[in-house]
């Protein structure tokens, strides 16, 4: 699925990812921990086509597709998908109109039709539900105003409602309180399938109690330092980052 | 005729400016120039009576006193008046009795532009649709208005300026120049002497006009001048919803637009009134394009009378607009909402002026200007309450948007109270498209110029809004177009 082979990337000339090398098969779910400024959100972005992200080296492919001779919108009409780690707000556009727009441009991309208004009205009223998101967010401007809690659970709503194939969720537990953070997993945990990959980008263990992983790797540096099952995650969480300090 | 054909195709091919084609028919035009005689002529070819030549007349030797203004901040070449025809009608082979006697190539440019001349054909479309009437101006004469017997059936008068002269004379002479005196400033005073044709609306006294009115102006003839001339009363108690679009073909020449508007809103009358202004904007270099100079004037003259402006400039190379109201009765209330787009090398200079003359008066401004390119944006408001208007409220929300970095975005607010017992609040923001925002649109799908059109729809939906149904969707298609290219 996601296969991403000694990658490089630079942001304003200084090198931040040094020969990442990492594959995430179908059906799978990866975690990447680390420490802050390891690099995580750099790669989400250089994955997804980030202006200001120089990709210098190394390659990336989504189920043989190159990512990186596509443009964002091309990467997203593949179905990659980016729950950011810190939500924009788009003033003035309500976020139903948003997401039927991003749908259908995604669909139009695929040689798809349109959905249908009563048919993208009944589909974002049952992801809405599922994912405690109310009439009233739906209509607001999307995310003005919003608690960072409310943008990640936006997040995960635009995701759940544009059914990526790979979807790569940076630090979406911060900002959820426990119960939050429970509603959202599960929206996310209904999402896998065995045609599906997801990359969860965390520095806690704690979302990972919630969305099992079936792979951690630890960034640090820029490059992957360690790789395990999610017993790695609940060493991380005891013994921190400080033994790959020497890695980086 | 394959001239046409080929412009037309030419035209397509651009796609940037949809409606730059032109219409090849026999015109009959004044010889290029301007003196009494042909003040004269234009008067004559009208068959007006003695007291609008003579007003005609009043306006240019005072025009000829006059200097043309130079405080806008827009830049064109000094304008020649004596290289423009002021008077250009396509030639009538046989009076006109019906839209049958109209010239087809006529008949096919409205076609063309998606505006329907024949009453049947609104009426065959979509059932429960909303009907418009339409008063079709091409340079300087109206060639077709419609639904005049039903509208006359609620008293409603909806006719060419020419006609109205002619046919009510008592109405015309009672408020023609009153709201915008003969003397105004430079481009009213030429619009005086030489104007052409436009729309007379009356709406008598407890009438809800039974549909939308609109007028259709479309610049045809090469080196001509458009000098509109529009006046609309609403009586007392009376409502109308008034739209106005515009269009002209391609030309590298500059043309000039200078139209006059006059509202009069007497004791709790409504009036709405909504432009699309997508005249020709000029080309990629800044070559050719409507000068487009305008002065439109509400009075609200009755008490609770209400006026609001609302418009989509989109086009022209240069715009330099103000649409105002006089807020004359006590507790009348006047709007602005303004969505100003600049692209490539286009200049406007455009605003509003709320004059508080009323108790209790209330005005709000509402402007979005969008700047693109290399052009330049320019908001200029006053709002000023003078000694009786204790009580008078004024809001205004001033936002700009830059896209790109040699696009210029400017806001010059006046303010005068002459009573302490006046609030007037001003906001204004400028903001720089967000790469970030792009960003986010894009890994959702959207391709870049579609993200661009959706935050700057989502920029001025507030404005959107104010339009008519029919019209909002067609303003936000334009606001697409107009900034296609402007990104990436
Ligand atoms: N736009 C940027 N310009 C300059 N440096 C940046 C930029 N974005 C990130 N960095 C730097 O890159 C490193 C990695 O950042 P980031 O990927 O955000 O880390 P993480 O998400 O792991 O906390 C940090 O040292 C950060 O300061
Ligand atoms: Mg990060």
């Amino acid at each position: 699925m996601l296969n991403i082979n000694n990658l490089h990337v630079e942001v304003g000339g200084t090198s931040i990812i040094k020969g990442l090398t990492l594959c995430v098969p179908a059906g799978e779910v990866h975690a990447i921990m680390g420490p802050n400024g390891a690099g995580k959100s750099t790669l989400s972005y250089a994955l997804t086509g980030r202006e200001g992200y120089e990709v210098v080296g190394g390659t990336a492919t989504l189920n043989g597709d190159d990512l990186l001779e596509l443009a964002p919108e091309e990467r997203a009409a593949k179905g990659l998908f980016l729950s950011f780690q810190y939500p924009l707000e788009i003033p003035g556009v309500p976020t139903l109109t948003f997401l039927r727009t991003a749908l259908n441009a995604q669909r139009k991309a695929r040689g798809e039709g349109e959905i249908s208004v009563p048919d993208f009205m009944k589909l974002s009223r049952d992801v809405a539900k599922k994912l405690g998101v109310t009439p009233d967010m739906m209509k607001r401007p999307l995310n003005v105003g919003f608690s960072g809690g409310e943008k990640k659970r936006m997040e995960i709503y635009q995701m759940a409602l544009l059914d990526p194939r790979f979807m790569i969720l940076d630090e979406t537990d911060s900002g959820l309180d426990i119960d939050a953070l429970k509603v959202v997993s599960e929206g996310v945990n209904a999402l896998r399938g065995p045609d599906k990959g997801m990359l969860v980008i965390t520095h806690y263990q704690r979302l990972l109690d919630h969305i099992k992983p079936d792979r951690v790797h630890v960034l640090a540096g820029g490059r992957i330092v360690d790789s395990g099952g999610p017993e790695l995650a609940l060493a991380l969480e005891a013994d921190g980052y400080d033994r790959y300090k020497e890695a980086a | 005729m394959p001239a046409v054909k080929e412009t037309i195709e030419t035209v397509e091919s651009l796609a940037e400016y949809e409606h730059g084609f032109i219409t090849d028919i026999e015109m009959e035009m004044a010889p290029k120039g301007l003196n009494t005689d042909i003040v004269r002529y234009i008067s004559a070819k009208k068959g007006e009576p003695d007291w609008m030549l003579e007003w005609r007349l009043a306006a240019y030797q005072r025009w000829l006193t006059m200097q043309e203004p130079s405080w806008a901040m827009v830049n064109y070449p000094t304008i020649d008046f004596q290289d423009s025809y002021y008077y250009a009608a396509p030639k009538a082979k046989v009076e006109l009795n019906s839209l049958d006697d109209l010239d087809p190539e006529i008949l096919e440019t409205y076609k063309k532009l998606g505006i329907p001349l024949r009453e049947q054909e609104v009426l065959a479309g979509v059932k429960g649709a909303p009907r418009i009437a339409v008063d079709a101006v091409f340079d300087s004469v109206s060639v077709a208005t419609t639904f005049r017997e039903e509208l006359a059936k609620s008293g409603v008068i909806f006719c060419s300026m020419s006609e109205s002269i002619k046919e009510y004379p008592d109405l015309v002479r009672q408020y023609l120049g009153t709201v915008v005196p003969v003397s105004d400033n430079f481009y009213a005073t030429l619009n005086s002497a030489v104007f052409s044709d436009g729309t007379f609306v009356y709406i008598p006294p407890g009438v809800r006009c039974p549909m939308e009115l609109s007028t259709y102006f479309r610049i045809n003839a090469a080196d001509t001048g458009q000098f509109e001339r529009t006046l609309i009363i609403a009586d007392k108690g009376a409502y109308v919803s008034y739209l106005e679009g515009c269009t002209a073909p391609m030309r590298d020449e500059n043309q000039l637009h200078a139209a006059v508007v006059e509202l009069v809103a007497l004791d709790d009358a409504e009036i709405k009134y909504s432009t699309v202004q997508n005249w020709y904007p000029g080309d990629k270099n800044g070559v050719g394009g409507i000068y487009n100079f305008v002065t439109k004037r509400a009075d609200c003259r009755g008490v609770r009378s209400k006026v609001s402006w609302t418009q989509v400039e989109t086009g022209s190379a240069v715009t330099w607009k103000y649409p105002s109201c006089i807020l004359r009765g006590d507790e009348s209330q006047g709007a602005f909402y303004s969505i100003a787009i600049t692209n490539g090398h286009q200049q406007a200079d455009t605003g509003t002026k709320m004059i508080h003359l009323g108790k209790n008066t209330r005005s709000r401004i509402v402007s979005k200007g969008i700047s693109a390119g290399k052009s330049n944006n320019t908001y200029r408001g006053l709002v000023s309450a003078h000694a009786k208007a204790k009580g008078a409220r004024n809001f205004t929300q001033c936002d700009s948007l830059l896209i790109g970095d040699q696009c210029g975005a400017h806001t010059v607010p006046y303010v005068e109270a002459k009573t302490p017992y006046a609030t007037f609040e001003h906001e204004a923001t400028t903001t720089r498209l967000s790469e970030d925002q792009l960003f986010y649109c894009r890994q959702r799908g959207l391709p870049t110029e579609d993200a661009v059109a959706l935050l700057v729809n989502g920029f001025v939906r507030e404005v959107l809004q104010e339009l008519p149904m029919e019209f909002a969707v067609e303003a936000q298609k334009l606001v697409a177009i107009s900034l296609e290219g402007s990104v990436g």
